[in-house]
């Protein structure tokens, strides 16, 4: 990333800012579906908690389970939108005969998708506290850590989807909105690594996701951090993270000799 | 003597069977106003993509401003710029906020003063926190002018700059841009469809056909070559020219 300006990264998420502070009711989208989730799960794990005694034990588990799988889908989305406004206002001419680099253009998608996940997110986890007497803050430090890891994937998972769509078209963008779902039963997100089948257990294994939320009910449950299921989730975010971002520069490169940049947009 | 503000050399762009541009071999000097002429499908768009970086010729070189486009891009795309009407602003930014991005994109100083000067050259301020979405195309023809100009680039790269406008409209635009020019020394290269336009502005001419430059010249020069009164015969002169390469006047010299 030789050359690369923090200034050309603010200007990008200015831009991003610019769009999403004129409307308000994006702004209220961002915080509803988040919160509409906690509520809805947090019924169930209120629910569940009577008829279950696992449930039981981990107080608020279903509730935990569902923020944390939003922070993941609403870091992927946040980088996914970013990218699908310059498609659909057809700017990517404009920008790329400046001296934006490829590389500010996603931190600055990654800096814009952290902060629509801390709006989206961050009322729900605050409500769920006088809803259902639970604080997600409770954890402590290792929300950090989870959250993070989280976001990590998320935003791997973003750029993939930018790649996907500059290759194939805005005919792509729906991806933006199912690629996390299309991963979601091997993130065991709400039960145990150990309830998938055999074979599938390696492949939930080999993504960030399966040992974050197991990490989650370890900490829920037992009170304890498990360092090997952080270790292997940082491993594998390092793994996937530059995968994307090597996919995503091939495709630039082939919607340059193309000439995609210039036609792309609705 | 110094280089040449564009240099293009070998420089082809094939997209499987198709060759939208065929070895062009072509320099702009600095502070010259160059029109690249042809016909729809002639290969200009094509061509300015090239210059611009968004394209990546599929032979051949590109010298912008000393710099090699293939590796050094970045340098040369801080002192240059582009506007096209077909390529237009976000539409949900306001024209100040949309200014105002790309003044940090191109590392300006005083973004404010700058966004101020060219509002008051443009006759922008009256709707500077206007939507961009929401402008007349003269007004949005101003902004894209003034996206161009906010770094003062020494290369402007212009796709029918005119194109749509009204008269009056048209005329203040190509006024401001001999004034530019003259105040700036920038060298600006255009494609236009829009011959009086060509003939007042330009110094000289490339004209495209299928890809290829087929002649070349100043406005004058083209119009005694072609025996013709103005330069839009000369244009039709050379659309509808036979394929045979041997018949352009150009290949003939």
């Amino acid at each position: 990333m030789s050359g690369f300006s923090p200034r050309r990264v603010y200007a990008m998420v200015l831009r991003y800012w610019y769009l999403l502070r004129g409307s308000w009711p994006r702004l209220l989208e961002l915080a509803y579906w988040p919160t509409m989730q906690m509520i809805l799960w947090g019924f169930i794990n209120q629910f569940m908690a009577q008829q279950s005694h696992w449930v039981a034990q981990g107080a608020g588990v279903l509730v935990a389970a569902v923020l944390l799988w939003d922070v993941l889908f609403r870091a992927q989305l946040g980088v996914s939108i970013s990218f699908l406004e310059e498609m659909w206002s057809r700017n990517l001419g404009h920008l790329f005969v400046s001296p934006l680099r490829p590389g500010e253009w996603v931190v600055a998608m990654m800096t814009m998708s952290l902060i629509r996940t801390i709006i989206g997110v961050v009322p729900a986890a605050l409500l769920a506290g006088p809803l259902f007497g639970y604080s997600v803050w409770g954890m402590g430090l290792p929300l950090g850590l989870f959250f993070a890891n989280l976001m990590v994937m998320g935003w791997a998972l973003g750029i993939l989807v930018v790649a996907l769509i500059l290759r194939y078209g805005l005919g792509a963008e729906v991806l933006a909105w199912l690629l996390v779902f299309l991963l979601s039963p091997i993130a065991c997100v709400y039960y145990p690594v150990a309830v998938l089948p055999g074979w599938l257990q390696p492949v939930a294994l080999s993504l960030p996701t399966a040992h974050v939320f197991e990490g989650m009910r370890a900490l829920i449950f037992d009170g304890t951090l498990r360092w090997d299921s952080m270790g292997m989730a940082v491993g594998l975010n390092m793994v996937l993270i530059a995968l994307c971002g090597g996919v995503f520069l091939i495709a630039f490169r082939d919607a340059r000799m193309r000439g995609a940049l210039l036609q792309t947009g609705e | 003597m110094s280089q040449p503000a564009i240099k293009a050399e070998g420089l082809t762009k094939r997209y499987q069977a198709v060759t939208a541009v065929d070895s062009l071999d072509f320099t702009v000097e600095r502070g010259s106003v160059t029109a690249l002429l042809g016909g729809n499908g002639a290969g200009k768009t094509t061509t300015i993509s090239m210059l611009l970086g968004l394209l990546i010729p599929t032979a051949g070189r590109i010298t912008v401003l000393g710099h090699d486009m293939a590796c050094d891009r970045y340098a040369a795309l801080a002192r240059m710029n582009f506007s096209s009407p077909y390529v237009e602003l976000p539409h949900r930014l306001s024209v100040r906020e949309n200014l105002t991005v790309y003044a940090h994109l191109y590392g300006l100083d005083h973004v404010g003063r700058r966004i101020g000067e060219l509002a008051e050259e443009l006759d922008m301020t009256g709707f500077l926190d206007r939507a961009a979405g929401k402008l007349s195309a003269g007004q949005k023809t101003r902004v894209a002018l003034a996206k161009a100009l906010l770094n003062r680039p020494d290369l402007l790269l212009l796709d029918e700059p005119t194109a749509s406008l009204d008269p009056d409209t048209a005329d203040w635009i190509r006024t401001y841009l001999e004034r530019y020019r003259h105040a700036s020394g920038a060298t600006i290269l255009l494609a236009s469809h829009n011959m009086p336009e060509v003939e007042r502005l330009c110094d000289s001419v490339l004209m495209m056909r299928r890809g290829r430059i087929v002649d070349r010249g100043t406005p004058s020069a083209l119009l005694a070559r072609y025996r013709r009164d103005t330069l839009e015969e000369v244009f039709l002169d050379i659309a509808r020219a036979n394929d045979d390469p041997t018949s352009k006047p150009e290949a003939a010299e």
